[in-house]
């Protein structure tokens, strides 16, 4: 019942965030690659992600702190948030990076300044949600695990 | 609660304005009676006022003409003691006295007479008796008795002789008088009394004559020894008064009373008639001095008639009054109307909640109901369909099921775009700019209303002109609302005929219009062929602005034509600006839309007919959000109608060239793949309509088929056989092997003797193989009439991809090609099973990802994270069947990385050369770009550099297989063979 109330719980938090356009289809994909195989491929891609986008955020943050920009190399770290974001299916953190590159192109330095606050928002929005996400699979899991056993 | 309240206050305030209102009226009445009462008395002061100074005026002039004449008789008594006692004998006798008095009268206009009498002794009265020769009498005209002493007149003035030799001291007045005069040497004044003779009101003048100079300070009792006679005059007041009176103005208007009040108890009257007191409250009184200390006279002046109300006293209230009463009017007709609005504003706020309520209940009306709609829609797309396609499905059945699936994405875009429609009413709608193929889109919109169009037997066409670029940057969704928007509409109101969509560049159909105008007699050739009855559409019926279309259509054609070798090669000049601006036009021969209604096309929720009895449903706000999307977009829209004769809406959209990159990867990932094996296959084309064949041209061209196109069956026999004759010494196998007939030039024995001669020419050994006949038709119901002798018949609308699945039953390439367009999951697991596969990635959350992807179709998959590591691990001769490779890297980027792999091969390939078997299959691994930015990726810059394919990098199943097949199916032959 638990478990069944778990997963419940656990596919609204996924359809809200779908319906939110947080999540894209990309994610859906993901989804169908976690099978029996790998259990915890989504919360390893998760924590893979979160962390690489923590230290990109920090990068650029330090970046743009400085008075004169390396737009260049701001730009590569937006790419590759860029890349990670859309691999996971984070929609908006995507889009906020294109926004982003389109400012680092320009080399407007206030635009950067602004998007990446958008960036850093919409991150810590989703990153919320997917802890809550973990958490729940985790208990999901132990609760499966101790079922088996 | 709260209301009875409000209606409470809201009765007081009313109850307060009545008050304040009635408080007005009897503010402004008390002030108009105020005002009136104080003109009044003010016009009274001033009456008194002209009052007190024409009695003063009076009572100074009667007191001066009086003081005059008192002053004569003084000179007249100086005159009788100057003439008469000091003269002796005396100068004076009654002759000259009375000739004097005369002659002088004139200074005393107050005293009618004046006369002299002597003081006569007791004991002098005989011999004075006896010197006069008479009688002192008395005033009765008797002989005195005997007195004390008499005062005999002896001189008079003619006027008064009558009283001469009167004894003045028989008469009680004259006595007195006399008495007081020698006493006080002054003149004295009788008290009013009847004259003698006139018998008027007056007084008598006394004037003491002394004997001697007597000092001014003498005693009354040395006054009255010195005493030798008394001067005395009558004055006739009441004829004087009046006489005076008359010389002054206003006589009229007031009445003069002259009283004397010697005896203040008890007035004697000297002038006027009394009236009684109460009669005037407005009098003056003006003290009279006459000379004599010892009366006192006062004269009293009244208004004749009572000082009538003066007529600005009224007036003037009553008119303040009025301005008053107006004011308040005002005020309170304000204040009411203040009142209403008020009320009225305050209604109209509470149905203005009550409406923003009922607009916010339907959005989440709305947004609930296209969610639930969603969700069994996603259910029945995203599971079933896909697992439909899944399955083992012939050719036609995957058609089918493909075309229900993106009818049914279709829906769901349309399920947004009603929720859209809230944000385009809020203003809060932004046009994406993402890259698109146009084509696909219109293409999607045409298999949207296939069924539509099937079952009513019209013709759905679209044409994109060839100069339109294949990949734009714009908002597909809003593009392809619009056009669905414009189709729809069309195909509702089209029973017969046809809906053509056409996409040309908006300067090139300006300058092929210019052009036009140019050649305007030229333009009308083109029609001379044309049946009376028929018209160059691609129906054949008319549409509603013919000039512009048709004509322009084919010039259009002509101009693309001519100009498309250009276009090849890249040097278009409007492929320099980056904005492409797209002129569409969605023409129909349907009922048109009625004059009256065309100026309230774009009006929201407005239909031409909107009566409940309408034929046709729709809320008709399709149109007004389409103007409103054009508009973001740029650009404009308008339409031309004809009733009963079809509608053409045009619209032009400004749209981003799509960046420097329109490669073939775009292309691919953006619209739907169509087969390529098609390419260089030649085809005929018989259609009567230039138009139509124009049409199905476009679709045979974007599946790589060479068309030609006749206007007859025999010419295309003809130009079967002579092309064949010509082609069968320098191109042999380029033989046209499609031979596609429209449904109006077809019949049953055309076709039969079409396929004798086929055969017959092919016995005859001039083709080498009979070519497929299809067929178009435009309804499904046509298919049984048309008969078997066809090869194929495709249903209309024509488009690239139902022509090619045709093709593809028809022609038998089937299997092969088929893995081409069906994305299926099972053939690329069989692809990839066992492979071993090396992703390159710096992003560990993509190589995750694809590392997962790839792990799914059972491929073993070996990650690294950068260009070198790459190296390292494909330094032949190496495990790995294929490689991903990310295009952006830190260090070492995925071009610069394979350039360095293909090195390596080469040179492994060289040094290997002698064992040739082994090294085949390592000479060149297969290195696909990843990569997130589609658009930057250019095909040629990964053929460039020894790339063989790209996939855009959140992996998609259809592409994936795509690219791997290309290659995996290349190596797989060899491999196995």
């Amino acid at each position: 019942m638990s478990l069944m109330a778990l997963r419940e719980q656990l596919n609204g938090l996924v359809n809200s965030m779908f319906l939110e356009g947080l999540l894209d289809d990309q994610f859906e994909q993901l989804q169908m690659l976690q099978d029996e195989s790998s259990p915890g491929f989504i919360a390893e891609l998760i924590t893979l992600f979160c962390g690489d986008s923590e230290r990109i955020l920090a990068e650029l943050t330090k970046l743009l702190d400085q008075a004169v920009v390396d737009y260049q190399k701001v730009d590569a770290f937006v790419h590759q948030l860029k890349g990670s974001s859309s691999s996971v299916g984070a929609q908006h953190v995507k889009l906020a990076c294109v926004q982003f590159r389109q400012f680092c192109e320009e080399h407007n330095k206030e635009g950067c300044l602004c998007a990446l606050n958008v960036v850093k928002h919409e991150y810590y929005l989703l990153r919320g949600k997917f802890d809550t996400m973990l958490q729940l699979e985790q208990r999901i899991q132990a609760y499966e695990s101790k079922q088996q056993i | 609660m709260g209301l009875g309240t409000v209606a409470e206050g809201d009765k007081r305030w009313w109850w307060n304005r009545n008050v304040i209102m009635v408080l007005w009226m009897m503010l402004s009445v008390g002030f108009c009676i105020g005002l009136h009462c104080h003109m009044r008395t003010e016009s009274l002061r001033k009456a008194g006022e002209t009052l007190t100074s024409m009695c003063e005026e009076r009572a100074r002039m009667l007191q001066e003409q009086f003081a005059v004449s008192v002053n004569h008789v003084h000179a007249l008594a100086i005159l009788v003691s100057t003439f008469h006692y000091q003269k002796n004998p005396p100068a004076l006798d009654q002759v000259t006295f009375a000739n004097y008095a005369a002659r002088t009268s004139f200074e005393r206009p107050l005293l009618n007479g004046v006369a002299y009498a002597q003081r006569v002794v007791h004991a002098e009265r005989e011999l004075f008796e006896n010197q006069q020769g008479w009688m002192i009498k008395t005033m009765n005209r008797e002989p005195s008795p005997v007195q004390d002493e008499y005062a005999p007149v002896i001189y008079s003035q003619e006027t008064v002789s009558y009283i001469e030799a009167l004894d003045m001291m028989s008469g009680e007045e004259d006595r007195e008088n006399i008495l007081r005069a020698r006493a006080t040497g002054k003149a004295v004044l009788t008290r009013p009394f009847r004259l003698l003779e006139s018998n008027h009101l007056g007084v008598v003048l006394t004037f003491p004559v002394y004997l001697s100079g007597l000092p001014d300070d003498a005693t009354a009792e040395e006054r009255v020894k010195a005493t030798a006679g008394y001067l005395g005059g009558a004055f006739d007041v009441e004829s004087l008064v009046e006489n005076l009176l008359h010389q002054l103005a206003g006589n009229q208007e007031i009445v003069v009373n002259v009283y004397d009040v010697t005896n203040a108890s008890e007035p004697l009257t000297m002038y006027g008639v009394h009236l009684p007191d109460g009669h005037m409250s407005l009098s003056h009184v003006s003290m009279l001095d006459f000379g004599d200390p010892f009366r006192k006279h006062q004269m009293k002046c009244r208004y004749r008639k009572k000082p009538p109300v003066s007529l600005s006293s009224i007036t003037t209230p009553s008119g303040i009054f009025v301005i008053c009463m107006l004011v308040g009017y005002i005020g309170y007709a304000a204040w009411s109307h203040y009142d209403n609005v008020k009320e009225d504003f305050r209604k109209m706020e509470e149905l203005k909640k009550q409406a923003e309520a009922a607009d916010v209940a339907k959005s989440q009306f709305l947004a609930t109901v296209s969610h639930e709609i969603r969700t069994p829609m996603n259910g029945v797309l995203g599971s079933m369909l896909d697992m439909l396609l899944d399955t083992d499905l012939n050719l036609t059945q995957m058609d089918y099921a493909q075309t229900a699936q993106v009818c049914g994405r279709a829906l769901i875009s349309l399920i947004n775009e009603v929720l859209d429609r809230a944000k385009i009413e809020a203003g809060k709608l932004e046009i994406e700019s993402v890259p698109f193929d146009l084509r696909s889109i219109l293409d999607d919109v045409i298999s949207l209303f296939s069924a539509k169009s099937r079952e009513k037997g019209i013709e759905l066409a679209v044409y994109v002109s060839d100069r339109v670029p294949t990949i734009l940057t714009g908002d597909p969704g809003r593009f392809r609302q619009i056009i669905t928007n414009l189709v729809g509409n069309s195909v509702k109101f089209t029973e017969r005929g046809h809906v053509f969509v056409q996409v040309h560049l908006a300067e090139h159909v300006k300058m092929v219009i210019d052009a036009k105008t140019g050649l305007n007699g030229h333009a009308n050739e083109v029609n001379i062929t044309s049946a009376t009855t028929v018209f160059s559409t691609l129906s054949g019926l008319e549409v509603a602005n013919s000039r512009n279309t048709c004509e322009s259509f084919k010039m259009l054609l002509s101009h693309g034509a001519s100009l498309s070798c250009t276009f090849g090669s890249g040097s278009v000049p409007e492929s320099i600006a980056d904005k492409v601006t797209l002129m569409v036009s969605v023409e129909d021969t349907g009922i048109g839309i009625p004059v009256h209604a065309q100026d309230r096309v774009f009006a929201p929720f407005m239909q031409a007919d909107s009566s409940t009895s309408r034929n046709y449903g729709g809320t008709g706000i399709g149109l007004s959000i389409s103007k409103c999307l054009v508009e973001l977009m740029g650009g404009k829209m308008n339409f031309t109608s004809r009733p009963h004769v079809g509608s053409t809406f045009t619209f032009t959209a400004v749209l981003q060239k799509c960046g420097k990159s329109s490669g073939v990867d775009t292309k691919r990932s953006l619209s739907e793949v169509l087969p390529t094996c098609f390419r260089g296959m030649r085809a005929i084309l018989v259609d009567r309509q230039p138009v139509r064949a124009a049409v199905t041209k476009y679709h045979l061209r974007r599946l790589g088929i060479i068309t030609e196109d006749v206007r007859t069956i025999n010419e295309a026999l003809h130009t079967l056989s002579g092309q064949n004759g010509y082609l069968n010494s320098s191109q042999p196998g380029k033989q046209p092997s499609i031979f596609l007939i429209e449904k109006d030039s077809w019949d049953p024995k055309i076709d039969f003797h079409t396929r004798n001669q086929l055969l017959q020419r092919k016995e005859a050994g001039h083709i080498e193989d009979v070519p497929k006949v299809v067929l178009f038709l435009t309804t499904e119901s046509d298919k049984t009439r048309a008969g078997s002798h066809a090869d194929s018949i495709i249903v209309k609308p024509l488009r690239a991809s139902t022509i090619a699945t045709c093709f593809q039953q028809m022609l038998g390439m089937g299997k092969c090609q088929n893995k081409d367009i069906v994305n299926n999951s099972a053939s690329l697991r069989g692809l990839l099973d066992g492979k071993n596969i090396l992703v390159v990635d710096d992003n560990k959350v993509n190589l995750r990802v694809a590392a997962a992807a790839l792990k799914k179709y059972g491929a073993k998959v070996e990650c690294v994270e950068s260009g070198k590591s790459a190296l390292s691990l494909l330094q032949p001769p190496h495990k790995f069947d294929a490689c991903f490779m990310d295009v952006q890297m830190p260090e070492m980027d995925g071009f610069e990385a394979t350039r360095q792999i293909r090195i390596m091969e080469s040179t492994a390939y060289k040094e290997a050369s002698p064992y040739d078997g082994s090294v085949m299959a390592i000479r060149h691994l297969p290195i696909l770009a990843m990569t997130a930015d589609v658009i930057q990726a250019t095909y040629e810059e990964c053929v460039k550099c020894g790339m063989d394919g790209y996939v855009s990098k959140p992996f998609e199943e259809a592409q994936l297989y795509q690219a791997v097949a290309k290659f995996v199916v290349s190596q797989q032959i060899p491999g196995s063979s």
